[in-house]
């Protein structure tokens, strides 16, 4: 069982939760996610720890509301218990002073990059960050990332804040800037991160994505979360979920995740229709 | 009552729900024995001056004793002669393969058929549990000493119920949200209902076994850290690395591994979708790789989802079938369609990648290999292909990597099984055991519980004088 601490909401659909959690908190490392079920009838939610607090005890989520599980979560407020919650899970990021470093976030993405470009200016790394998001109000952790970051980039695919464009339009411009990169951390969408791998291919820059595939165990007992990485097939869940960009079969990726589509919208109309009865 | 009139006594069935009906329903097929039947087939029992059926059981189960007082109508008393050596009877009265351990070795199996030993122990089990007449056993004075056992499966629920029973303070840390681990996420409940597992698990509560679950180990903590609260840890963590054939379209949307496919039905109930939460390809044509027990657990869960083809595919024939007589019986008379002496060799899916269809390639059978049975060789040119739309790989799994990964010392052998001493389940470092299937490969609940047991008298000696055994 673990309590909500605090909740908050940062955009329509995007919601912070701290959750009391000391042995996580007190053992996680950046890149490394947790696992939630919200109630008996719950799925299991892998959810990548957006931040945590050995002091109070607490790791942080940050999670978007899409289907029923995690707008059942999003309607959960303070001092509520969730049933289960298990980590950290999967490989902590590998972190060492590469030189310079350019972490990418988009989206809710924003939210597991946290941590990691924490620890890599923890380690001594030039930090450039790009973070992008649709549309302004979808932006998270600009401050957060300001403080963590020797620079931060800020883009809107709209226009409607910081630069207009894709995140990888940014990244390119600093590669083409002349600015001598040593690895790139990129996590987001699974075509952010497919895009973002493609810009720093012919520069053969070392390219980290975080796959957020398909899971129930996490903890390579179901094999559920397969990729194909290099041409041989991966578990996310223990032997990642980081994997080499250049790598990935990203086209694989984005179809597996949508093997649940039809149930994924039966389950959230039922749950919104007993949401209207109510 | 005379030898010769107990050996006139045909083995009593037990009744079952119809094929038809039940492959439509998560409920237990077999009914279980009614007292008077019970009684009845505890007649047939010899009681043998030297029983083998005894010798037979990987936790010497007082066999004859039990059936004894059966005969008697004292089902309570059976229930815990029973208990003395094995905490989970009304789980190994229903998946233990009796057929090759206790039954086998009945002296009536050699004219005939057997005293049906599981089914008794099922009826005396499930009989207390119904009464409600579960007691607690006396535990043993306090030994001050701290055991931790890594796993909630058949294995460690043993070491902890045995350990707990002399004495000792005993955890059970277990990664999931629930405690019983392949008893849960694997066997289906129409084989072993979840609700005996938890009452099973609820005995050993009521002892004083402590348990955690969601707690990773090897994530949260590791089995050094573990060592400096614990005077001893048992490892049983389980074969939980599923194994893939390894050819084209494996990971085309509907294929899914045995451990994740069962996990979804069984412990995370995508039967009950959208009631419950996680949800499952319910295939129309749906195919299972492999001939054990979890394949056929596959194939009829797919029959109860919906599927009306529902195939095992096995690459040798019925004689080579490592599944139990009695699934691959009940799996028949469901409907479940064979084909054997079949070899897959590439998945073909469509443009979004869901699997369409399964290349296929005849076998025969040669020389006998490694495991004395004969091996499939190909037959060229007879590649066909079945329309399905989910495929189930259930060909085994490896040892799940979590805890010798990170456990500096731990000796493992070539397939990442730790090694441990088949006697005492000793590892390589002091004050870590481990047995079942991280040990063994893939195996069966009682061989698990047998290590188990043996671990735990190992345990003991080792807490109690320090003795390295």
């Amino acid at each position: 069982m673990a309590k909500i601490v605090k909740k908050e909401r940062l955009s329509a659909d995007l919601v912070r939760m701290v959750l009391e959690a000391r042995e996580i908190a007190e053992t996680r490392k950046a890149g490394q996610f947790i696992v939630l079920r919200i109630n008996e009838q719950g799925e299991r939610i892998p959810l990548t720890i957006a931040d945590a607090d050995a002091k109070t005890g607490t790791v942080t989520i940050i999670f978007q509301e899409v289907g029923k599980s995690t707008r059942l979560l999003g309607s959960m407020g303070q001092g509520d218990d969730i049933l289960d919650l298990a980590g950290p899970l999967g490989k902590p990021t590998h972190i060492e002073n590469f030189g310079t470093a350019v972490c990418v976030g988009g989206g809710v993405g924003v939210a597991p990059m946290f941590p990691i470009t924490e620890a890599l200016k923890e380690a001594g790394n030039k930090v450039i960050t790009i973070i992008g998001s649709r549309t302004k109000d979808l932006l998270i952790l600009e401050d957060e990332m300001k403080a963590v970051s020797d620079r931060l980039l800020v883009m809107t695919d709209d226009g409607t804040y910081g630069q207009k464009g894709f995140v990888t339009q940014a990244l390119e411009e600093i590669i083409k800037s002349g600015e001598k990169v040593d690895i790139v951390v990129a996590i987001g969408p699974v075509v952010m991160m497919r895009a973002v791998s493609e810009v720093t291919r012919p520069y053969k820059i070392p390219t980290v994505v975080s796959l957020n595939s398909i899971m129930v165990d996490a903890t390579g007992m179901c094999g559920g979360c397969r990729v194909s990485v290099g041409g041989k097939s991966k578990f996310a869940c223990v032997e990642g979920p980081e994997f080499d960009g250049h790598q990935v079969d990203f086209k694989e990726l984005m179809m597996r995740q949508k093997t649940y589509m039809k149930q994924e919208h039966e389950s959230l109309e039922c749950f919104l229709n007993q949401a209207l009865k109510k | 009552m005379e030898a010769k009139e107990r050996m006139q006594i045909p083995r009593q069935k037990m009744p079952e729900q119809d094929p038809k009906a039940r492959g439509k329903n998560f409920d237990e097929v077999p009914f279980g024995y009614s007292e008077e039947t019970a009684i009845r087939e505890a007649q047939r029992c010899l009681k043998c001056k030297k029983p083998s059926c005894v010798a037979g059981c990987p936790v010497e189960i007082d066999i004859p004793g039990f059936i004894s007082l059966i005969e008697g109508g004292d089902f309570i008393g059976a229930a815990r002669k029973i208990k003395e050596t094995n905490a989970l009877p009304a789980v190994c009265g229903r998946v233990c393969p009796q057929e090759e351990q206790c039954e086998v070795k009945c002296i009536l199996a050699k004219k005939g058929d057997p005293v049906a030993i599981g089914r008794l122990e099922r009826f005396v089990a499930d009989y207390e549990r119904n009464a409600g007449k579960v007691q607690v056993p006396k535990i043993a004075v306090s030994t001050g000493k701290k055991i931790a056992v890594v796993g909630s499966g058949p294995a460690g629920l043993t070491v902890a119920g045995t350990l707990r029973l002399l004495g000792h303070d005993v955890t059970v840390f277990e990664a999931l949200h629930k405690t019983g681990g392949v008893l849960v996420y694997g066997i289906p409940e129409f084989r072993l209902p979840k609700a005996i597992v938890e009452a099973e698990v609820n005995y050993l509560k009521e002892m004083g076994v402590k348990f955690v679950t969601n707690y990773v180990i090897g994530k949260i903590r590791t089995v050094d850290t573990i060592l400096s609260e614990y005077d001893a840890v048992f490892l049983g963590t389980g074969a939980g690395l599923p194994l893939f054939l390894g050819v084209p379209g494996e990971n085309l949307n509907g294929v899914y591994s045995a451990n994740e496919y069962l996990t979804r039905s069984n412990l995370m109930k995508a039967y009950l979708f959208p009631k419950y939460d996680t949800p499952i390809v319910r295939g129309k044509n749906v195919a299972v790789i492999g001939g054990g027990n979890v394949a056929m657990d596959s194939a009829r869960t797919a029959l109860r989802l919906g599927a009306d083809n529902s195939y095992i595919i096995y690459r040798r024939s019925l004689d080579e079938m490592p599944a139990r007589k009695e699934e691959v019986h009940h799996a028949e008379e469901e409907g479940i369609q064979f084909h054997i002496l079949t070899n897959p060799v590439a998945f073909i899916g469509d443009e979004n990648n869901w699997v369409r269809e399964i290349e296929c390639q005849k076998q025969e059978l040669g020389e006998p290999d490694d495991s004395g049975r004969r091996r499939p060789v190909p037959v060229k040119g007879s590649e066909f292909r079945i329309p399905v739309d989910t495929v189930v790989v259930a060909i085994g799994n490896s040892p799940n990597p979590l805890v010798p990964a990170t456990t500096p010392g731990l000796d493992t052998g070539r397939k990442g099984n730790i090694v441990a001493n088949e006697e005492t389940g000793l590892t390589s470092r002091d004050g870590v055991y481990a047995g079942g299937d991280i040990v063994t490969g893939a195996a069966t609940v009682i061989l698990a519980m047998g290590a188990g047991r043996k671990a735990a008298q190992a345990m003991h000696a080792y807490v109690m004088n320090g003795k390295k055994e």
